[in-house]
């Protein structure tokens, strides 16, 4: 979850659903071909056909998605509960004497038994109320919107700059197949994507901070920022999440696009005369989205959950650094509430990438 | 995991331990202590200078970090409680000695257990109410309840009772002790209207800054007390302290000119940051040091020949050169450097000589391996210096076996359990503490089974002498029963390295803690 390494989110492709797609795409795009009113007609139509399963499928998938955090808040408990020190000494440190640390351990319930403090834990959370930190004494859900806001800051402008940055790459390389500004788009983004995350973020540092003095850093944001000193101040770690995150998004954009535009009813649309933009986006695209939407759904997840590291190197207060700290101290609210809001955004946009996965291809609501 | 400073709340309690080992080297101490090659020069004779912002980047701050200071354990919170308030007593940055500050005097009795404190009426806290006898007294009560949680709970546990007679504070203890004062220099016990009972984590004290604006772990700005008691101290506007806790991320903030000062400079990036034209390595000596011990009742170390051929088969500087860059000081093999108050001076020092490591090998009819158990996290590059240990044994006909033993679990199954391994301690504001933690028969962290009874009875009599000359002839002897006849091996003591750009001035080399004891934002100036 807190994972290091631009691997962490784009590792997986092969296990979404989506990633089979493009194959199939050529023998089953021909149908939608023919009908001649295109494959964007009979998704719509079969949307309205199909309400029922959809909705069916959609509800499946988020009963599934509840047992599942349920299963990652077991995880947590026991994975944090097995940490070698609890709260009371790791919190006391040096300074620890055998009361003090007992008398934390009693005023927190420590000496209860687990199944008890995770069942009464558990009873909470469900109302949504993930209790006060142990180690600042503030609610939890406070302190996590704060930080969750920052999070979501730098996620959603790492988003919109490398979501259409890399679909449009992916777009220029196919049309300029095997050609140097291809050549030159995977260099540079494949370049990018195996230098460690924090290597890069400090490569930008030096040069722009350091050296160039034109960028701000740290990247601290505080209550009394205004908007514009908060774009300044994410500036650097945005660059370096983009080009963490591009060239795998580009790469699958280059790679859909181009299994379809091989196939055989593309070929018949070329035949038929219809310009090039035509075919891409009445006849390619719609085809190639699916496995585009599951890399893109597994990279913004990536960008709020994946992030410590950037979080660190760059000193920005998002959630990832809340709960490395909280773990620090074994802050058993903290640590849960933050697990359970990273998982369930990772299961979120998964799940959202398959229901668009199949809405964009009426196919996959009939799996055989 | 075990801790060795555990009892101190000053010494090392502002220092994660981690962090701690992570950022220790210096060039020692100020210029009387000598030894330090990179002395800011000029910075010392300039008159303060008042007003601008004052950036610091510190490791140390976590979001789970409170203003309650009975809470307070790392280097943030550490500089932050001396901006917001002030302690009873200060120390003195050059000798260590005890300084007035809320506490304008004080007197003991004839036998050091009974302390009566002449407390200032002329303070008043940020808010204006009007600091009184009664808010000290129920400050020191709040950290010393049983059910406290306070990190100074160990220190005041030897406090009877806090009573208010005639306007003074008096301190009744179970016992004398003569360093009662440096005791309540401790940077947990800022004195808070009634004590903190009422509110904590209100950071309303009666320091040189006033607190603006707190978040945990992220940045907390001050601005200056303009009613505050003292005018030899907060000289800057206001300041900005930005939790860094990415050494790389701090050199780059310091070496960008966006922070003033770091602190916990690595000792092998060091050599690079001083390239930058800007920027300035401030190191101070620390108590802190890295050992290799030996069980006194053990074979084959309940022979002391053996224990002498050991001491002096090891290359320290060679070990201080590799190991800590050269940053850092040398040990002479009992555990109080300069930087403690009453240091016996004139010991001679111990030097790496294979021939009376031979002699006394010899004399001890030992043969064979001897086994050293290190691990990485005993201290950083424990595992180097005991390599170079063994390379230099051998060298006096000694070999060494050195084990590369986990690091899960060291401090559990190898430290204070088998006779002979590697570690560290952190320092005690007093000799008087160091030796009572690791030197008493009766210590359970007396690591080198140093069983004297000789001994313990000297710790014990130099506890409440009052006599300073007398106390310190005593240390003396302390020392050097430790150093010929104990079972520690101390290669070096490591040292404090921060940085700062050259902007920053008056920067005083503390030899109480780190960062210029925590004082460093309330004494330093900003030259423009």
């Amino acid at each position: 979850m807190t994972g290091t390494g631009p691997s962490q989110g784009p590792a997986t492709p092969n296990d979404a659903p989506g990633a089979e797609e493009p194959r199939v795409a050529i023998i089953a795009g021909g149908p939608a071909l023919l009908t001649g009113s295109g494959a964007k007609g009979a998704t719509a139509g079969g949307i309205r056909l199909l309400r029922s399963p959809l909705a069916s499928l959609i509800l499946q998938r988020l009963a599934l998605s509840v047992a599942l955090l349920f299963a990652v808040s077991i995880l947590i408990f026991g994975g944090v509960e097995a940490l070698p020190g609890d709260f009371a000494t790791t919190y006391l440190g040096q300074s620890a004497t055998p009361q003090a640390v007992d008398n934390i351990r009693k005023d927190l319930g420590l000496d209860k038994p687990l199944t008890e403090r995770y069942v009464t834990w558990l009873g909470g959370a469900v109302q949504g109320d993930f209790g006060t930190s142990w180690a600042s004494r503030n609610s939890v859900s406070e302190q996590i919107g704060k930080r969750l806001g920052n999070s979501l800051f730098l996620a959603f402008f790492a988003a919109i700059v490398s979501v259409p940055l890399a679909i449009g790459l992916g777009m220029l390389a196919v049309q300029y197949r095997n050609r140097l500004p291809d050549r030159i788009i995977n260099i540079v983004s494949l370049a990018a994507i195996s230098l460690p995350e924090f290597f890069i973020g400090y490569l930008l540092i030096l040069f722009f901070a350091v050296n160039l003095g034109i960028a701000t850093f740290p990247s601290t944001v505080y209550d009394s920022m205004t908007f514009l000193e908060r774009l300044k101040a994410i500036a650097l770690p945005v660059t370096t999440l983009v080009l963490v995150v591009l060239a795998h998004m580009m790469r699958m954009t280059r790679a859909a696009i181009l299994s379809v535009m091989s196939s055989a009813y593309v070929e018949t649309a070329e035949l038929k005369g219809l310009s090039s933009l035509r075919i891409i986006a009445r006849h390619a695209a719609p085809n190639a989205i699916a496995p585009v939407i599951t890399v893109v759904a597994l990279n913004l997840a990536y960008l709020v959950v994946g992030v410590v590291v950037v979080e660190v190197v760059f000193v920005y207060p998002g959630m990832g650094q809340y709960m490395v700290d909280a773990v620090t101290v074994r802050d058993m609210p903290v640590v849960q509430a933050c697990g359970l809001i990273f998982a369930a955004f990772y299961i979120l946009l998964n799940m959202a990438a398959d229901i668009l996965a199949i809405l964009a291809n009426p196919r996959l609501r009939h799996p055989r | 995991m075990r801790d060795f400073t555990s009892n101190s709340g000053l010494l090392g309690a502002g220092i994660n331990r981690r962090g701690f080992l992570g950022g220790t080297t210096a060039l020692g101490l100020a210029a009387g202590l000598g030894g330090n090659l990179l002395l800011p020069t000029g910075a010392r004779a300039q008159e303060p200078k008042r007003g601008g912002h004052l950036k610091m980047g510190l490791k140390g701050g976590a979001a789970t970090d409170t203003l309650d200071p009975a809470t307070y354990s790392a280097s943030v919170l550490f500089v932050v409680g001396h901006l917001w308030g002030d302690t009873l007593v200060e120390s003195d940055p050059k000798t260590g000695a005890a300084l007035p500050s809320i506490a304008s005097s004080w007197e003991p009795s004839a036998d050091a257990s009974v302390w009566t404190f002449k407390i200032r009426s002329d303070i008043a806290f940020h808010d204006g109410s009007k600091m009184t006898v009664a808010d000290v007294i129920a400050t020191l009560k709040r950290h010393s309840d049983a059910n406290s949680k306070s990190g100074a709970l160990g220190l005041m546990s030897s406090i009877k009772s806090i009573e208010d007679k005639g306007g003074d504070l008096v301190l009744t203890l179970t016992e004398g002790n003569a360093d009662l004062p440096l005791l309540l220099t401790d940077y947990h016990l800022v004195i808070q209207p009634n004590g903190g009972y009422d509110d904590p984590s209100s950071a309303n004290g009666t320091g040189p800054y006033k607190m603006t604006s707190f978040e945990p772990g992220v940045r907390a700005t001050f601005e200056r007390n303009k009613e505050d008691w003292r005018t030899d101290r907060g000289f800057v506007d206001s300041i900005e302290i930005i939790g860094i806790n990415d050494a790389t991320a701090r050199i780059a903030a310091l070496s960008s000119g966006q922070v003033h000062y770091i602190n916990r400079v690595d000792p092998k990036t060091v050599s690079l940051l001083k390239r930058a034209p800007t920027v300035e390595i401030l190191s101070t000596s620390g108590r802190g040091h890295y050992v290799f011990i030996m069980h006194c009742n053990t074979a084959p170390f309940d022979n002391n020949d053996l224990r002498l051929a050991l001491k002096y088969s090891i290359d320290r500087q060679e070990i201080l050169d590799r190991v800590l860059g050269g940053y850092g000081t040398i040990g002479n093999d009992f555990p109080i450097n300069e930087t403690y108050a009453l240091f016996p001076e004139g010991i001679e020092q111990r030097a790496y000589d294979p021939d009376k490591a031979a002699f006394h090998y010899k004399k001890s009819g030992h043969s064979g391996p001897v086994l050293l158990r290190t691990s990485d996290v005993a201290f950083p590059g424990a595992v180097d210096a005991a390599v170079l240990y063994q390379e230099s044994a051998k060298k006096a006909g000694i070999e060494i076996e050195v084990k590369r033993e986990p690091g899960d679990g060291y401090w559990s199954n190898v430290w204070n359990v088998q006779p002979y391994s590697t570690s560290y301690w952190g320092g005690r504001p007093t000799q008087d503490q160091m030796y009572s933690t690791a030197y008493l028969s009766t210590a359970d962290w007396n690591d080198t089974r140093f069983l004297r009874p000789d001994f313990d009875k000297i710790l014990l009599e130099a506890r409440s002498e009052l006599d300073e000359a007398k106390r310190k002839e005593m240390y003396r002897d302390m020392a050097m029963m430790v150093r010929d006849e104990g079972g520690l091996i101390l290669p070096m003591f490591n040292d404090f390295v921060n940085a700062a750009s050259k902007q920053v001035k008056g920067y005083v080399h503390d030899i109480g803690n780190d960062m210029s004891n925590g004082y460093v934002a309330t004494r330093v100036w900003l030259d423009a």
